[in-house]
């Protein structure tokens, strides 16, 4: 997978995988620890750890309709938070498919007054991270999610 | 995830257990609408107490799970929700739509 290449010098992990749903739970594992490293309580680790699976499942889901080879990536860069803000660091997420381009008028989810099935992952990306954001690069999906500590208790320096 | 059954009185009794993702959460809808549609359990009690995780698509399985046991007039009830899984309730408006209990006696009290 050809992307931009990312220089950043608070680069901390790049995990790529194939779009098999099994291997949710390894990302899932990868993200627990350094989350808690970087500093993030445990209710904020939870929200980002359900951001990036339901980000990576619906990749799996809808852009690569259920197909098991195809290739995704996920990096992580700490952030500091912009000077007008309050509190601690923060973490940006960049996740990288191959899919086809998503129309950004699909990425408001459904109502959620419905008692329906699906449709809820959107929700809980939007619910749990500061900023998403989708665009079109290089014929790749890139979805970048951001989140902002509340209260930086940061054990040590990756 | 793990799926164990098993009866106390009238209820039948789902203990699960495992972060349940996209990668198994059609085995849970499967049990589960076996359960209510085909073998008629009137009465469902989840066990979530073992999930450290669902996602959406597992609670879109507890939809499910609900919507069906409405239409067979059975009843539906989760307890032993982790903090993960009731975030991911609330965050769906869903934590007042299910009859959530805090324990299984709780649960299996009508």
């Amino acid at each position: 997978m050809k992307r931009p290449s990312n220089r950043n010098h608070d680069f901390l992990l790049e995990i790529k995988l194939r779009s098999h749903p099994r291997l949710l739970c390894v990302l899932r594992g990868a993200m627990e620890p350094l989350m808690e490293v970087l500093g993030f309580s445990e209710e904020e680790r939870r929200s980002i750890i359900r951001a990036i699976d339901e980000a990576v499942s619906n990749i799996m889901r809808h852009s690569y309709n259920g197909r098991l080879d195809r290739p995704i990536e996920v990096s992580c860069r700490s952030l500091r938070r912009p000077s007008n803000g309050k509190g601690g660091r923060g973490v940006e997420f960049l996740l990288f498919d191959h899919g086809p381009a998503v129309d950004p008028t699909k990425l408001c989810g459904r109502p959620l007054d419905e008692l329906r099935c699906g449709g809820l992952g959107l929700h809980l990306i939007r619910g749990g991270m500061d900023r998403v954001e989708y665009k079109r690069t290089a014929n790749m999906n890139q979805l970048r999610l951001i989140k902002y500590a509340r209260s930086s208790k940061r054990r040590s320096n990756p | 995830m793990k799926i164990s059954v098993r009866r106390v009185d009238k209820a039948t009794i789902f203990d699960v257990s495992g972060d349940i993702d996209m990668s198994n959460s059609p085995e849970l809808r499967k049990a589960l609408l076996h359960e209510i549609r085909d073998a008629r359990a009137s009465w469902v009690v989840l066990n979530l107490s073992g999930v450290k995780y669902i996602d959406s698509s597992g609670v879109a399985s507890l939809v499910e799970g609900l919507k069906a046991s409405r239409d067979m007039g059975s009843r539906f009830v989760l307890f032993g929700l982790s903090a993960s899984a009731r975030e991911v309730l609330q965050l769906s408006r869903l934590l007042k739509v299910f009859e959530v209990r805090d324990n299984e006696e709780q649960a299996l009290t009508s």
